[in-house]
């Protein structure tokens, strides 16, 4: 048993921390953040250059062939710098979708194209408001192509494909739903970028009107697919939150010694120590939660499903935890836009919805935890 | 990332797994499996005889102690050997709750300050179970602020002579011997004049008192000295250096309380899975379903963070304050999880005892929970442990650190 990162994997964190410390600078996020680019065009090319992006794509299909440890171990750092990317959206849910059911034509298609940063992907499932679910899914395909409206879409304004849930069928089972590939620059699509909690990372709705489509994966496999996908991107993005996690409560720490009041360090108050304190304890709780997670994904363990759940709560509680506390050690100054409080706290705070809401992944622990108890 | 056993460990694993099977007292197997927190006891035995006998067999066979060096009663096992030993002992590791200041704390003391001679004597007897050890070190006067104790060591010739009190000792009542720390100069600032000594606890003027617990059972203890002589061979560390030594002992205690203090999550899952509330079974509620998400990763949580703090063992780094988390976390927890598994049972949840749900679990837990909050360092005293030595931040504005002991005021209000 060894429950630790090997020195390689430690040694690519310092390189993607040192490489996003100078690429992803607050100031740059800022440039995002307040409108001016819809994301940081210049970071998604060095991200390719670094091999960042095809990092857990095998290498025929133009990646680096590494292995989803060293995803887990970027994605932390794009966490920690909050970069303004459709990283999550491309690598974990499009990407993944590909590597789980894509046909080899598909996957030769669009996997260098992820890989090399030359094409954005994205998953289209929500259709308003509720959590993954079958019957959710109201947009049906029928003789090729699609027609309903899926929002909100993660990256569907600057897209260039996407992984689209249908209904197929309408037995009432999960059956019923099949998963298609839309080219969205090939026409017959409608975007339109919604305004978000979290404007680094943009969201979107999609409207199909008979837009042609190629299915990804077997007819009627699409819900147990997404599952897979929803579990993989879950320990993927439970790697994001705890990085934002540890950010937030650096910056919280350093305030707490810099900022004097009544004489001395907030830091020295009780009350300022014991919160700080609490953000380590549920940001370390995240973080072992995580690396279970990630074992369970890097071997494709029997345990992943509920591996992945407990990351997924854990790591959502956690960045929403420290990102809020975040900012009430900075008192005043943390609910100002100068300061990236607010940044973190958006983010944690829209992460903590976009692969379903908490309560969402809190009723997949339990039944997953009771199957397994069953069994 | 691996936790799959490599083959040395498979094959240790198949070793203690065997010997288990054929030596274990299989006979209170059931009823160590259903004790928790705030009740380990046996229906027809005196669990600290069967604890002193598994520990013996154990001892006899070589899988006491697993980490301790091999001459002082251990096995020189790995950390990991140790996760996959108590990972075979299974609920049988219970009785080992009888042992664990002596093997958490005094021991690991005795190994850093004794002399060779006492460790080749006093640490053997202790591995095995035969002669059990207690920490004193609380007074009225000294808890969080242990360095405020009183009680004084004062040399006589070739010994010192002990007289005050300690609190909270436990199982004082049935220890053989004790880590003493005592204050050898009150005229400097309270953490330098202290001195900790090993002491032979049926020695004349130690006098045991049993305190009534909140929850009704008595494991810990009053001990007043009246006179005691230790000989000062048996002093541990330097005179005055007595704060340095007791850090190792608390830091040890951490790791030791902090690694086996559970969290009541496994029983109030198993409790769920069967219950039936009014609506139909508690684990299809979807109140109940939530707070058993939010347990469920705290356990696991703890659990993986354990397992990060073995790997790191292994690779040769110290077990560091980071360790303080699992009390902290799990001692609140437990006390949640208890007030609510009698939520569930509704009014019936105030009978306690046989004649309760489970036979009074969760009410035991209930009641005994508040002690793991305060016992091995408050809530409060973790969490400025972790703001100070993990995160840095400034220690606490100290208005007595500087002021010799005897100057300082005994009382809040006058
Ligand atoms: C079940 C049990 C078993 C025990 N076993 C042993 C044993 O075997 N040997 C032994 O030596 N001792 C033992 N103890 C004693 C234990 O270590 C002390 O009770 C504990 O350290 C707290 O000290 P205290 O009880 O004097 O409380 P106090 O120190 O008086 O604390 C009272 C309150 O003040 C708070 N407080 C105190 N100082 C601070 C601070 N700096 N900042 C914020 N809050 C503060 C505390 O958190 C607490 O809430 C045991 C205790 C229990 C409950």
């Amino acid at each position: 048993m060894n429950f630790d990162f090997s020195d390689d994997q430690k040694q690519l964190r310092d390189q993607a921390r040192k490489f996003l410390a100078e690429k992803c600078s607050p100031k740059a996020v800022r440039v995002v953040l307040d409108g001016k680019a819809p994301y940081d065009k210049e970071l998604w090319k060095g991200l390719a250059e670094m091999g960042f992006l095809g990092v857990a794509i095998p290498e025929e299909f133009g990646g680096a062939g590494a292995g989803h440890l060293e995803l887990c171990v970027i994605a932390e750092e794009m966490g920690r710098a909050n970069a303004p990317v459709p990283f999550s959206s491309t690598v974990y849910l499009a990407a993944e979708a590909l590597l789980i059911a894509g046909s080899d034509a598909q996957k030769k298609k669009w996997l260098p194209a992820i890989a090399s940063g030359e094409a954005i992907g994205t998953l289209a499932l929500f259709e308003g408001k509720g959590n993954p679910s079958p019957k959710n899914v109201k947009l049906t395909a029928a003789n090729g192509v699609l027609n309903g409206v899926k929002k909100p879409v993660a990256d569907g304004a600057i897209a260039d494909f996407a992984v689209v849930a249908a209904r197929t069928g309408s037995s009432g089972r999960d059956s019923d739903i099949s998963l298609f590939l839309v080219d969205l620059k090939a026409g017959g699509v409608e975007v339109k970028s919604l305004t978000n909690l979290d404007p680094t990372r943009g969201q979107a709705e999609i409207t199909f009107k008979d837009c042609k489509a190629e299915p990804l994966g077997a007819a009627g496999e699409g819900w147990s697919i997404l599952t897979q996908v929803l579990d993989r991107a879950a320990v993927l993005c439970a790697f994001e939150q705890v990085g934002g996690s540890d950010r937030a409560l650096e910056m919280g720490r350093d305030y707490a010694l810099d900022r004097i009041a009544f004489g001395r360090q907030i830091g020295s108050f009780q009350a300022v120590k014991h919160m700080l304190a609490d953000m380590y304890v549920s940001a370390t709780l995240a973080r072992s939660n995580s690396y279970y997670g990630a074992w369970a994904l890097s071997t494709n363990a029997a345990e992943l499903p509920e591996a992945a759940a407990a990351a997924r709560i854990s790591a959502t509680q956690a960045f929403q935890h420290c990102a809020k506390n975040n900012i009430q050690v900075h008192g005043g100054m943390g609910f100002t836009w100068e300061f990236d409080c607010h940044m973190y706290y958006r983010r944690a705070n829209a992460m903590a919805l976009g692969l379903g809401s908490l309560s969402y992944w809190e009723d997949q622990l339990i039944d997953r935890m009771r199957k397994k108890n069953a069994a | 990332m691996n936790f799959d056993d490599t083959p040395q460990e498979a094959e240790f694993r198949a070793t203690a797994r065997a010997w288990i099977n054929a030596n274990a007292p299989k006979q209170y197997e059931e009823e160590l499996r259903k004790s928790s927190l705030g009740r380990t006891v046996l229906k027809n035995a005196d669990i600290l005889e069967v604890a002193k006998a598994w520990q013996k067999k154990k001892a006899d066979a070589g899988w006491a102690c697993l980490h301790w060096p091999k001459e002082y009663g251990g096995r020189g096992s790995s950390p990991i050997e140790r996760v996959i030993w108590q990972q075979e002992e299974g609920p049988f590791g219970q009785l080992s709750r009888m042992f664990i200041i002596g093997h958490g704390m005094c021991g690991p003391t005795m190994m850093a300050f004794a002399r060779e001679e006492h460790k080749r004597t006093y640490l053997p007897p202790l591995a095995s179970g035969e002669k059990v050890w207690c920490q004193l070190f609380s007074e009225p006067a000294g808890g969080s602020d242990v360095a405020g104790l009183r009680t004084r060591a004062e040399k006589d010739g070739d010994d010192w002579v002990i007289n005050g009190q300690k609190i909270w000792t436990s199982g004082a009542h049935y220890s053989d011997y004790g880590i003493l720390l005592t204050r050898t100069d009150p005229t400097v600032p309270k953490h330098k004049g202290l001195t900790m000594f090993f002491l032979d606890m049926k020695s004349p003027g130690v006098e045991v008192r049993p305190i009534k617990q909140a929850s009704g059972a008595s494991d810990f203890n009053e001990v007043y000295f009246t006179d005691v002589r230790i000989p000062d061979h048996q002093r541990l560390g330097e005179v005055g250096d007595g704060w340095n030594v007791s850090l190792t002992t608390l830091m040890n205690e951490r790791s030791a309380i902090g690694a086996a203090v559970s969290t009541g999550f496994p029983e109030l899952f198993e409790y769920c899975s069967s219950l039936m509330l009014d609506d139909g079974p508690a684990i299809e509620d979807r109140a109940v379903r939530s707070k058993l998400a939010n347990w469920a990763v705290k356990a696991s949580g703890l659990k993986y963070t354990s397992m990060r703090a073995i790997s790191a063992l292994s690779k040769g780094e110290r077990p560091g304050p980071e360790n303080s988390i699992g009390k902290l976390v799990a001692g609140s927890m437990i006390q949640d999880v208890a007030t609510y598994a009698l939520d569930l049972q509704g009014a019936n949840g105030v009978v306690s005892g046989e004649d309760a749900e489970l036979a009074g679990r969760f009410q035991a837990m209930l009641l005994r929970a508040p002690g793991t909050r305060v016992e091995g360092g408050t809530d409060e005293i973790m969490r400025n442990i972790i703001a100070e030595r993990v995160l840095g931040l400034p220690g606490d504005i100290r208005v007595d650190k500087d002021v010799p002991f005897n100057k300082i005021p005994t009382k809040g209000r006058a």
